[in-house]
């Protein structure tokens, strides 16, 4: 065999990590991969079709055999032809493709949401028990997950190549993805968005787990406060629950329960209360101001690091009752103070 | 009656041949008859030989990114030199090479020749553009000299705002002169188009460059304006924080990318029209046939020229966009790709009942032709909505637009220097090393990009400077493409440079083409022609060209 070691080494890892194409790790990836090859085969007929027709002509028609050109004026007939097919294929991949961007985008009821904060240069994955991940994030298989992402800096772009999907994770808003993994396994974790000197380096692992080993991760790794908890504790902290009591006469519209629903704003607009309206009326209260209430609440902007956002949506979202907000209150209000919350940033 | 000819090469006879005694390189000397020029065809020149010196410092940044990305680890250069590599060679080919590539050189030498003008309407707007684009340079290398920038050619906010310390705001004044010289000179294409016809030169007699060129002119003279204001914004946003991109202070980061987007989509076919332009001119010059469906390729421009500012979206259907905004704009993505399918099969019906030769150009117009239509296919990939989702920022869209603009519009470019350099110049170009070099660059560049369009969907994102080990294969093999493809671009380079004082002497129309630029002497008088010509046939009409030839027979001596 004259074939070096080298080049024998390369190969065979290649052919082992299925060269071609990245595996199929999640419900999507079929469906992606059933468009991917129906526009290769567009491809394939395309430049088959091209090639055949350049080939021909210029052996039937090269100056040899053919020494005076025919002039020939052009044709409606196939004018219209080469017009209407490639447009009808073309129209066929719009139709395709959209079907799959609304599948991929749109998140199913029962996801169990993960929350992702990209900064320079590292992915921190929050889970709502309150696990912990940087450059990680840890899935069970058959459940669907949807990642509710958002940049504290540039924009940055969270992909898994096995799983087919890939979104945008920008500053200042929060955007989302949804997937369902099938295979346990290890997966890449890329930032596909160029993102600053360490681009390349913000990279991680997505392991998903059969439910079992899931349920056996989240208790082992737990840091022992939820999303929620946390977010609770900066709702005390930072003094919301001062005006957000829930009272009557609060100064603050009452806030359990108000996640969902459909708000009417002093601007006369009606806004459905969802994760990324909550983080922006924190941030911009001016502009989200509830009918019947005055526009006293100061900007948070500078104040709250994107964690401490996250824990406090997680909060307003499980807030059912105003009880504890009272109770809390009550035992601020009485001088011991609620204990320093992550999350808030220091001054 | 002997065999036919097996080439239409069609050369005076060497012994007493002579170049002109009087034409535009010879009729006035010294540096400063150069630089302060008038002359479409000098400052054609001009360009032509900066865009080449741009364009291989480009390809010298190209090559170094491609030398990197031979092994997983970044171990040739640190991180931030990589940035700085790939940003400087997207601004450089773009700003600097393609942009001004085909309509800079052969279009300002050629277009009023082909209409039959004596110059461009406003020859010391010309000469300005070519000022403004020497200064846009020169900027560049300062920038490059002091460090250079790693913004990525997109600029991005906010990462080119707030979170770089490069030379940004140096970039962004060079690349906003940059496109003042290409607003000019689309508005001089405009208005030499619109009133610079010779008598009978009606808007359907017009060569297919010309409309082409028209096209292109309209979008560089409606889109570049937006792109100078996005830069201006970004340049603000650095210096004062003004905040109109910055979320923080009530702004959008993806206005930013609207903006952007908004003139670069358009780029895109400033950048492809012109070379679209000469492979009509070259395919029916060497299959003695009228281009097939005049009117529809005619069209086919103007409308890609239409449809190509209502899709600029298309750049961020991962981005958070409304999923209906993204519907119309995957839509209308889908609609400028059939004017380009068009074009394509009319080419290649140009070939049918024709008597075809093929010498260099006809090789480069093939290679155009070949890998055009794979850069086109893969652009609906990524204009179908979902896919797109996967191939995104990935080495798929490098793939994808390296064979539109270099697979496209460099071949074009080649083909188009070796199809007119006899008439530039006055000397051919060897023939049998330029087809070499045609072949070398074909191979070397399917070698380049094949592999990156299996990488894209095995998911390598752009622009990273290490990658996992499993994709070195593909990387090798595209490294390897490379080198070749450096060495198809460095022979051209050469040999054109012999042929100037060794080439043989090329006489006025040695392809037998006819354009109104053939059918004066090479290289062509300062007033391109003794008396303004009467154009009394369509464009490409070979019959009125060999009638012409029989009487000229009679006439001399």
């Amino acid at each position: 065999m004259g074939i070096s070691p080298v080049l024998w080494q390369f190969l065979v890892k290649w052919l082992n990590a299925s060269a071609l194409f990245p595996r199929e790790a999640s419900t999507i990836a079929p469906y992606m991969d059933s468009l991917y090859f129906f526009l290769l085969a567009i491809t394939f007929v395309g430049i088959f079709l091209v090639t055949t027709l350049l080939v021909t002509f210029s052996i039937r028609y090269r100056k040899a055999v053919h020494p005076v050109a025919t002039q020939i004026e052009g044709s409606t007939l196939l004018e219209a032809t080469w017009t209407i097919i490639p447009l009808g294929l073309f129209l066929i991949c719009f139709v395709w493709g959209a079907l799959l961007y609304f599948r991929i985008y749109t998140p199913p009821a029962n996801a169990m949401n993960i929350y992702i904060v990209g900064k320079q240069w590292m992915w921190k994955a929050e889970h709502p028990g309150g696990q912990h991940e940087i450059n990680a994030l840890h899935v069970p298989t058959g459940q669907p997950i949807q990642l509710t992402m958002i940049s504290q800096d540039v924009f940055h772009s969270f992909s898994i190549p096995e799983f087919r999907i890939k979104r945008e994770v920008i500053p200042g808003r929060y955007s989302t993805v949804w997937f369902e993994a099938t295979t346990p396994g290890s997966y890449h974790l890329f930032c596909t968005q160029y993102c600053g000197t360490n681009h390349s380096a913000m990279i991680g692992t997505i392991t998903a787990l059969s439910p079992a080993d899931y349920k056996k991760w989240t208790e082992q790794s737990t840091s022992g406060m939820s999303l929620a908890q946390n977010g609770e504790r900066i709702f005390a902290s930072m003094g919301c629950n001062a005006c957000h009591s829930g009272n009557a006469a609060a100064r603050g519209p009452n806030l359990a329960g108000v996640f969902g629903s459909t708000l009417r704003l002093t601007n006369g607009s009606d806004v459905l209360v969802n994760e990324a309206y909550l983080r922006d009326a924190i941030l911009n209260p001016s502009q989200h101001v509830t009918s019947g209430y005055t526009p006293i609440m100061p900007t948070y902007q500078g104040q709250i690091s994107e964690d401490g956002l996250i824990d406090l949506v997680e909060y307003l979202k499980n807030l059912n009752s105003n009880d504890r907000v009272q109770q809390t209150l009550t035992i601020s209000q009485s001088g011991q103070s609620a204990p320093p919350a992550s999350g808030v940033v220091k001054p | 009656m002997s065999a036919p000819n097996p080439t239409i090469l069609n050369l005076p006879d060497q012994r007493t041949a002579t170049m002109p005694h009087r034409n535009f390189i010879n009729a006035e000397h010294g540096l400063l008859s150069w630089l302060l020029t008038g002359d479409h065809k000098r400052i054609a020149i001009l360009y032509l030989i900066s865009i080449t010196f741009f364009f291989f410092i480009g390809g010298a940044f190209a090559g170094l990114i491609r030398l990197e990305l031979l092994t997983p680890q970044p171990d040739l250069v640190s991180s931030d030199t990589y940035n700085k590599l790939f940003t400087m060679h997207g601004i450089i080919m773009v700003f600097l090479f393609l942009v001004p590539s085909v309509p800079a050189t052969l279009g300002n030498f050629f277009i009023p020749m082909m209409i039959g003008a004596r110059d461009l309407a406003f020859p010391k707007i010309n000469l300005l553009s070519w000022y403004l684009y020497m200064a846009a340079g020169i900027m560049m290398l300062t920038a490059m000299a002091q460090g250079g920038v790693d913004t990525g050619w997109t600029f991005t906010t906010p990462l080119s705002t707030h979170y770089l310390n490069t030379h940004v705001i140096t970039t962004a004044c060079a690349v906003f002169i940059a496109g003042f010289s290409s607003i000019f000179t689309g508005l001089n294409f405009i208005v030499t188009i619109h009133r610079m016809r010779c008598p009978g030169m009606t808007w359907f007699r017009l060569p297919l460059f010309v409309w082409a060129h028209y096209a292109a002119s309209i979008l560089m003279v409606l889109g570049t304006p937006v792109l100078a204001i996005t830069l201006v914004l970004v340049g603000l946003e650095r210096i004062f924080g003004i905040g109109v991109f910055d979320p923080t202070k009530g702004g959008d980061p993806l206005l930013f990318q609207h903006l952007f987007w908004f003139y670069s989509h358009p780029a895109v076919y400033i950048m492809i029209l012109p070379g679209m332009a000469v492979i009509s001119e070259v395919v029916s010059t060497f299959a003695r046939k009228r281009v097939f469906g005049y009117t529809a390729v005619a069209f086919s421009s103007v409308a890609i020229a239409l449809f190509g500012f209502f899709v600029w979206e298309h750049h961020m259907f991962i981005m958070g966009i409304s999923n209906y905004s993204a519907l119309i704009f995957s839509l209308l993505t889908m609609l400028v790709a059939v004017p380009s399918a068009i074009k394509i099969f009319n080419w290649c019906f140009t070939l049918q009942q024709g008597s075809i030769t093929f010498e260099t150009p006809m090789l480069y117009a093939f290679g155009f032709m070949g890998l055009f239509t794979i850069g086109g296919l893969t652009g609906v990939f990524l204009g179908s909505l979902g896919m797109d989702i996967q191939l995104t920022e990935t080495y798929f869209i490098v793939a994808h637009f390296h064979f539109v603009m270099v697979g496209g519009m460099l071949m074009a470019f080649l083909s188009g220097v070796h199809f007119w350099w006899p008439k530039m110049t006055g000397r051919m170009y060897p023939e049998s090393l330029s087809k070499l070099a045609a072949v070398v660059t074909f191979i070397g560049f399917i070698l380049t990009f094949m592999p990156q369009f299996v990488l894209g969907y095995l998911g390598m994102p752009r622009r990273y400077h290490a990658y996992p080990p499993e994709f070195q294969v593909l990387n090798v093999l595209s490294t390897a493409g490379a080198t070749i493809l450096g060495i198809g671009y460095l022979l051209p380079m050469l040999y054109l440079a012999w042929s100037l004082k060794y080439g043989a002497i090329a006489g006025n129309n040695p392809w037998q083409a006819t354009g109104l630029e053939w059918q004066t002497q090479s290289p062509p008088l300062t007033e391109n022609f003794i008396e303004i010509p009467i154009m009394d046939h369509e464009a490409y009409d070979y019959d009125w060209l060999e009638h012409k030839t029989a009487d000229e027979v009679t006439h001399v001596g």
